[in-house]
């Protein structure tokens, strides 16, 4: 009972913040309602049993993902009322790609409910008596999936690296700072004795 | 289930690349910039090692049947690695000539080679989905390389954009697959197809369908072809009209008949209506266009379509004939793109139909070559192209699509017109007044523009005999008998 008041109310808030995300004028707002959709999303991982994916869910999306969302929108130049011109000649075609769309899951959500997808060859990820949840999914992500794993880690190697190749400039203008030749500096070379006469001054071609 | 070693073992050709691409990289990163051509000849070298270890390599599944070894993704690996080389050698020399050496570019060219190997072998969803986003991350980068050109940035972005919404069209087909099959593992999704292709396992289908289509480009999903040729620099597009092409085609092939054979009857429809559309996009496409690479790009379309009525005939004889005509198809094209890089003006590279006028007179032996490939690519007998086109018509009438094979014959006849054209500005127009001779050819691309036009007449001949029983053995046990 209660969980399902709970789910419901989660879901409701889900949904209504995703609606708000692409409805809401002020971009900010717009990234506002999704950091408020990615909590609720993770309010209902917590129902169903997987704690650190819900943790995971809160700390990368909200705590980096929104973060540099909000970051973009603030700090870029983007001109949003001329993004949104289009928003009402393309919202009957949007409205009919969202219909199929929904229509599919909702033939999904009916085949599942009557038995028809097959089980899960690897099972779900949820705590059992012996393991918590990260155990259980360390084990199948290091085990069955170690594979793909690996892949995803080289595939984010290559964004790192275009990010380095697209972007880096040599800039030939800029004085960086060596703090070894800093340190390295001894009184030879930094500092010049000169025997001034007391008395008669000092003229400009001694001061060179 | 088999441990650990056996697993890597079978997949040592790629862990060869992937751990040679984080070797150089930190060599490059030590030596610094001017390690640009030391790095692209052991990239060179690594890849021609991973092609040995691939051609020599133990058959079997590993990873819970995530990683297939088997001759067709072998045979393919060994094309795409030596396609792949070349790119590096192209590409190498000319970063030298546009002075952005840089050593970052072998390596993306390694990495992409890792994604494309994955996608060859994939033997469920998610490998599909994770090689087909490493392979294409790194092309993303190589086409906006050259980055203080405009129009290379513009490509760069325009196919980073519709590649990730072909992404996400490639995702969503894939959860709707598994969401209905329970399973992620192209033996499970046949069986279940078989017992029941309903209405939402097809629905799936279609968007993996379309996922990858965009991938090889075929019409109706082929609009960022054209732009991101004309713009990406040409060696990474002698790359692109190449490995990847290869890569995306076996793994269409391998997903629909390993995963979805008992729909057989759902997909070829598809098939067959994005096989028509890209013959007629691509040859009537290509009769108006004024830049030669955005020629080839409508040229790479309609051949693309070809490709896929091999796949959609759905027979062993049907995949044969893909996998035949994508290798020589990729000989032709990477000698076409090879000698558009070994032709320059006054420092700048020809890139107008029109700038190949009188071309016998300055280069009677690339003009020759240039002569020779375009005759492949149209499809005249007997050289490498029309090979190439035997096998996939015969597949297609044999099983059953007389009328499709009529319409790619018709659209070779049109597609006919824009390489007689050429033909016939090299030979019979003279230069107009006042043009400039060529500049001196770079080497390499010189002699692998011959090279691939020796071989698409008349080394072919030769070369067939091997190619046969080769592309015989990677076909085996696929489609419907």
């Amino acid at each position: 009972m209660l969980q399902g008041i709970a789910f419901y109310l989660l879901a409701a808030t889900a949904v209504l913040s995703g609606l708000l995300v692409v409805t809401a004028r002020n971009p900010v707002h717009s990234v506002l309602w999704l950091i408020l959709a990615f909590f609720s999303s993770a309010g209902l991982f917590v129902l169903l049993g997987a704690e650190f994916l819900a943790m995971l869910l809160v700390v990368v999306y909200v705590g980096a993902v929104a973060v540099l969302f909000l970051f973009v929108v603030m700090m870029l130049d983007v001109d949003f009322v001329r993004l949104r011109e289009g928003y009402a000649t393309y919202l009957p075609l949007a409205a009919i790609v969202a219909g199929i769309l929904l229509a599919e899951m909702i033939m999904i959500s009916i085949v599942v409910v009557q038995g028809g997808a097959a089980a899960d060859a690897v099972g779900p990820a949820v705590a059992t008596a012996d393991a918590s949840n990260v155990e259980v999914i360390g084990r199948v992500l290091y085990t069955d999936y170690i594979y793909f794993f690996q892949a995803a880690g080289i595939v984010l190697l290559i964004a790192m690296i275009g990010a380095i190749v697209l972007t880096l400039r040599k800039r030939t203008s800029v004085r960086r700072q060596d703090p070894g030749a800093q340190t390295n500096r001894d009184r030879k070379t930094s500092v010049e004795i000169k025997g001034v006469v007391t008395g008669v001054g000092v003229t400009g071609e001694e001061l060179r | 289930m088999p441990d650990l070693s056996y697993a890597l073992n079978l997949a040592a050709s790629e862990l060869t690349l992937a751990i040679g691409a984080l070797v150089l990289l930190l060599l490059g990163a030590f030596i610094g910039e001017k390690s640009a051509r030391l790095i692209s000849i052991l990239s060179v070298a690594l890849l021609v090692a991973a092609a040995a270890v691939a051609a020599t390599g133990p058959l079997g599944q590993a990873f819970n049947g995530a990683y297939v070894a088997d001759p067709l993704a072998i045979y393919a690996k060994v094309a795409i690695y030596i396609a792949s080389a070349f790119a590096v050698v192209l590409g190498g020399g000319w970063m030298q000539r546009m002075n952005i050496a840089r050593f970052e570019f072998p390596i993306l060219i390694v990495l992409a080679a890792v994604g494309m190997g994955m996608m060859v072998s994939s033997g469920d969803l998610i490998s599909l989905y994770v090689g087909v986003e490493l392979h294409s991350l790194a092309l993303y980068i190589l086409a906006a390389y050259h980055r203080d050109d405009l129009k290379a940035s513009e490509a760069g972005l325009k196919y980073f954009v519709l590649g990730a919404l072909s992404s996400g069209l490639l995702l969503y087909g894939a959860s709707l697959i598994y969401g209905f099959a329970g399973s992620m593992r192209f033996e499970d999704i046949a069986a279940y197809a078989a017992a029941n292709p309903g209405p939402g396992l097809i629905f799936g289908l279609v968007f993996l369908i379309c996922g990858l289509a965009f991938k090889v480009s075929a019409a109706p999903f082929h609009m960022w072809t054209p732009d991101v040729y004309e713009g990406a620099p040409t060696p990474v597009v002698a790359l692109f009209a190449t490995a990847p092409k290869m890569a995306a085609m076996v793994l269409f092939a391998r997903a629909l008949s390993e995963g979805f054979l008992g729909a057989h009857d759902q997909w070829a429809q598809v098939l067959i209506l994005i096989a028509l559309a890209s013959f007629v996009v691509g040859a009537w496409g290509g009769l108006a266009q004024k830049d030669v690479q955005r020629l080839l790009a409508y040229s790479s379309i309609v051949n693309i379509g070809y490709a896929v009525l091999g796949i959609a005939a759905g027979t062993e004889q049907g995949l044969q004939a893909m996998v035949m005509f994508m290798t020589l198809y990729m000989i032709d094209t990477m000698g076409f793109f090879a000698i558009l890089l070994s032709l320059s003006r006054n420092g700048r590279p020809i890139r107008k139909i029109a700038d190949l006028a009188g071309l016998k007179n300055d280069r009677p032996l690339t003009a020759l070559a240039i002569t020779i490939l375009s005759l492949s690519v149209l499809g005249m007998p007997p050289f490498a192209g029309f090979w190439g086109k035997y096998y996939v018509f015969g597949a297609a009438a044999s099983a059953g699509y007389w009328m499709v094979a009529a319409a790619g014959l018709v659209a070779s006849v049109v597609a006919a017109f824009y390489y007689l054209r050429i033909i016939k500005l090299m030979w019979f127009d003279a230069a107009p007044e006042g043009t400039a001779p060529t500049d001196k050819a770079p080497v390499e691309a010189q002699w692998i523009g011959w090279a691939c036009a020796a071989f698409s007449f008349p080394l072919v001949l030769v070369g067939l005999t091997w190619l046969e029983p080769l592309t015989r053995i990677a076909a085996t046990g696929f489609g419907a008998g």
